[in-house]
């Protein structure tokens, strides 16, 4: 297009954030091509999700996926962005904006969409290197960077923010201390005794709490070094992250002579105080009121389009907002009043502690006004649109407490909202504002029938997942198919969730494939590549020696036991016990890379020999020859254990304080051949310098002179994770039985293709410890189990397949004659 | 035109559920034989259309296989991928004459035997 022949009006938008954007996308549904339009972005980004940034920080996510808009969007749209130039200022005169780069340009209109800036306090030592906020991927990539290098992190704000910050950089390795001005955590979104349940939580995943904490100063000289409290406390810190909430971001449009009072003055219609200048987003003030959360920016984005559009009648209305927290395995919701608020009103609640479990609901003439939710939370939403429906609730008051499925139970009302009843313009999720209409128009078009097609289509339930529930029910309600709601599945051949599965095998004692199928009543008969091998993994650990093993659900690596290589070649690596090896064994290594031509030979991170690119045919032959030198597979393509490192320990160094090397071997003669949900690997390193790196692995012992220290749920790999200590013990024997009992309980109960990380992150380390230390009768018992199962695995599969098992998998099928 | 019939033994060879490749030096590319649970049997070109993955190596879960290299999931009755994947594979016709399996192979693109 000929910019200087482009007559159409010029639409500058300030802030290439999310409600700037959203608001630019709804303009181009609604008047495609009815500007010309400049975007101005100060980070040097496109524009990205940011609520996801925790989950960036955290792990969860990479910053290529929560971006929203890439810059293929940009250029398709014809829309010009300028990232990494922000705008410095508005002559409403000469109708101009100029930018940081001297950039003068033209308007037509203006959307201010600055967002918000992270409060700072006039703190002493704000200004040190490693002080940080939490607000922009610039923030994170600081954070992440000092959680590589260092170890000890104060985030101070115990509100949404700061509490994601805190569990993000615990995921990432860091002690995290967390300073919160109030005595109860995020009180502005829950009460007291939903916050002292989060708080209790959260200090048993390893954050410690500084509650009442008036932070009086940053120390340090180079870089930050602690915190002082004004009541004495001090907080020794590497990285102190302030997220103490934040403030609209105004200063653009005070400069402009625009209204502005805590943000930036908007009408109903989102005008500033000039017409021809509109605010959205986190930058403005409505009646009164400015924005946090992404819900209410949404409904601003549409109604500002509107007007942009040409449409003058649409009005900007604040609705009842709900709050999530996103962090593992922590479930908070809470949406509108969080206690009564005087005595006309009333609340009822439900608690209990052993289960963590806290409803609380508030009532005012017969409406519901508030709830907050914790520990259980998939009837949030439902209570959202109570609150928001304005009905009248009296009928269910009994059993509103006790959540949707039972209220509704006894009400004759269809479980479930009323898809039909609803209009299109019902918004279902908030994080990515895609509403009843569009993914329903979506399902019937492209003809959509699982939950993954209507994420990948529309992005309705792709980012924080709340709404997964009603997105299924939707789903449900426009293919006519029924689908239970709000719970993750095995995959989409079942309702059914790796939990359910597993209890079922053991109560109902399903004893094969097809029986769990039959009474789950799964979709395919055959299953699929999802849940064959799950169901095959929890079968096989549920009834060792009984269940037979089903090659054909395994992974071709688990099949033909050897690793599959990009060029269709595989991988063989023998075992070496505790990463030991001898002369024999390294002469039967050379003789077989040299006899079958094999192109690599390389030492692997876990002290063994990989031998890379053997052609599939050769595969019985190099087993045959390895077996003659005493060496056996050593499972480097199992969802099994697969090595134990050590270091050379006492016998050798002179720092050493027991026999690693030793204590490796009879780990590893103990473990080789399980299962698991997922890799697992160990080591044991000889004295505290770790030169094994036990504390990232499944399972690591760090020998000391009194003992042996061990720790459990580390993980190498993307996402770094430092082992949780599980306890200390004086014996080589209470080692081997703790690591059995620890085995047998990740067997058992974690999810198939969890890692031990994840898994613990999931539980809470806490948990593992109540199974494994406090309960000697039951660590003795899950030892047992676990040297039971091993009694019917421990045979090396690559002898039986030498021998001529399974030939079938070796060699192809040749021709015989042609008809 | 007619394709060369080939005879490659008794259906027992290829296990349920599993798959063989063939010795054939076919210009198409290296070919396989696939038998579901339920006895169906399907020849395809051994390649998935994402990265050439071999296929004969994936899991066989109804009438469809899964490449093991990135969980593509194939069509076994006309080798094309399920969306949201796109491509496809070539299929060959088979058939099954007193319990033994010839695969069709096209005269045309053919090396040698």
């Amino acid at each position: 297009m000929n910019m200087n022949a482009d007559t159409r009006e010029h639409l500058i938008v300030i802030g290439n954030g999310m409600a700037g954007m959203r608001t630019v996308e709804e303009l181009l549904k609604q008047e495609p091509g009815k500007y010309k339009i400049t975007v101005f972005g100060a980070e040097p980004h496109v524009n990205y999700n940011r609520i996801m940034l925790s989950s960036v920080l955290a792990g969860d996510k990479t910053i290529d996926e929560i971006v929203i808009n890439t810059r293929e969007w940009y250029e398709d749209n014809g829309i010009t962005l300028l990232s990494g130039d922000a705008v410095t200022k508005i002559d409403r005169d000469a109708r101009t904006v100029t930018s940081a780069s001297g950039l003068t340009l033209g308007y037509d209109r203006i959307l201010l969409a600055t967002g918000s800036k992270p409060l700072a306090p006039p703190l002493p030592g704000l200004g040190l290197p490693g002080v940080c906020a939490f607000r922009d991927i610039a923030d994170v990539d600081k954070m992440l960077a000092a959680s590589r290098t260092h170890k000890r992190a104060v985030v101070i704000g115990g509100g949404l923010l700061g509490l994601e910050a805190a569990w993000g950089l615990k995921q990432r390795g860091m002690s995290v201390a967390l300073v919160h001005l109030m005595p109860t955590l995020m009180e502005r979104q829950l009460d007291a005794a939903a916050g002292q349940m989060l708080q209790r939580d959260l200090d048993r995943r390893g954050i410690a709490f500084f509650t009442n904490g008036q932070t009086e100063e940053i120390m340090g000289t180079e870089r930050a070094e602690g915190v002082q409290l004004a009541d004495g406390r001090s907080i020794p810190a590497d990285l102190v992250v302030l997220a103490i909430g934040i403030r609209p971001n105004i200063d653009l449009a005070k400069a402009a002579g625009l209204q502005v009072s805590r943000g930036i003055v908007v009408y109903d219609d989102m005008r500033t105080s000039d017409p021809d200048i509109f605010a959205v987003g986190e930058c403005v003030e409505h009646r009164g009121q400015v924005f946090g959360l992404v819900a209410p920016i949404w409904d601003q984005a549409k109604v500002c389009a509107a007007h942009l559009a040409g449409d003058d009648t649409a009005v900007f209305v604040s609705q009842t907002l709900s709050t999530s927290l996103k962090i593992t395995g922590v479930d908070v919701f809470s949406a509108g009043a969080l206690m009564a608020a005087d005595e006309a009103d009333d609340e009822i609640t439900l608690r209990d502690d052993s289960r963590g479990l806290y409803k609380k609901i508030i009532l005012r003439d017969g409406k519901l006004v508030g709830a907050v939710l914790y520990g259980e939370v998939s009837d949030g939403q439902w209570y959202l649109q109570l609150m928001r429906d304005k009905e009248d609730v009296s009928a269910l008051r009994e059993r509103l407490v006790f959540g949707r499925a039972f209220a509704e139970a006894g009400s004759g009302k269809p479980a479930g909202p009323d898809f039909a009843a609803m209009a299109d313009s019902n918004q279902i999720c908030g994080c990515n504002g895609v509403s009843k209409g569009t993914i329903v128009g979506a399902i019937k078009e492209k003809g959509l029938c699982s939950l993954t097609d209507v994420r990948k289509h529309t992005k309705a339930s792709a980012s924080c997942g709340q709404c997964t529930g009603l997105v299924e029910g939707l789903l449900a309600f426009a293919t006519g198919v029924d689908a239970k709601a709000a719970k993750k599945t095995i995959c989409e051949c079942t309702e059914a969730s790796h939990d359910d599965v597993r209890e079922a095998i053991l109560a109902q004692e399903l004893k094969t494939m097809n029986a769990v199928r039959t009474a789950f009543n799964w979709k395919k008969p055959d299953g699929c590549h999802k849940c064959r091998p799950a169901l095959n993994y929890y079968l096989l650990c549920a009834w060792p020696g009984e269940y037979s093993d089903d090659s054909r659900s395994r992974f071709v690596n688990e099949r033909v036991h050897a690793n599959i290589q990009k060029d269709g070649t595989y991988s063989v690596v023998p075992r070496m016990w505790g990463g030991l090896t001898t002369p024999a064994e390294l002469h039967a290594i050379a003789s077989v890379a040299e006899k079958f031509n094999i192109p690599t030979v390389k030492v692997t991170g876990g002290q063994r020999i990989d031998l890379l690119g053997v052609k599939k045919d050769d595969l019985p032959a190099v087993w045959g020859d390895l077996n003659k030198a005493g060496l056996v597979s050593g499972h480097a393509y199992a969802k099994g254990l697969r090595t134990v490192k050590t270091c050379v320990g006492s016998e050798w160094c002179r720092f050493g304080t027991q026999d690693s090397t030793g204590l490796g071997v009879k780990l590893e003669k103990m473990t080789w051949g399980s299962w698991t949900p997922h890799k697992v690997k160990l080591a044991v390193s000889g004295c505290p310098r770790n030169c094994a790196e036990a504390t990232i692995k499944d399972l690591g012992v760090v020998c000391v002179e009194a003992g042996y220290d061990i720790v459990v749920g580390g993980n190498g790999g993307i996402d770094v994770r430092v082992t949780d200590a599980l306890t200390r013990v004086a014996t080589e024997a209470e080692v081997l039985e703790y690591t059995g009992a620890f085995m047998q309980l990740y067997r058992e109960e974690a999810h198939y293709l969890e890692r031990t990380a994840p898994w613990i992150a999931r539980v809470g380390i806490e948990y593992v410890k109540q199974r494994l230390v406090e309960d000697p009768e039951g660590r003795r018992e899950l030892n047992e189990r676990f040297l039971h199962s091993q009694t019917f695995v421990q045979d090396d599969p690559w002898a039986e397949r030498a021998k001529g098992a399974e030939a079938h998998e070796f060699a192809p099928l040749p021709a015989l004659e042609e008809a | 035109m007619e394709p060369r019939w080939k005879k490659f033994g008794p259906l027992d060879n290829i296990p349920v559920q599993g798959s063989r490749r063939l010795c054939v030096d076919h210009k198409l590319g290296p070919i396989a034989v696939f038998r579901t649970s339920e006895d169906s049997v399907f020849a395809l070109v051994d390649e998935c259309p994402h990265k050439q993955g071999p296929l004969s190596e994936g899991i066989i879960s109804g009438n469809t296989v899964t490449c093991p290299l990135h969980n593509w999931v194939i069509d076994l009755t006309d080798g094309v991928a399920q969306a949201p994947d796109e491509g496809s594979t070539t299929a060959l016709p088979v058939r099954i004459i007193q319990g033994e399996v010839y695969v069709g192979l096209p005269m045309i693109a053919e090396k040698a035997a």
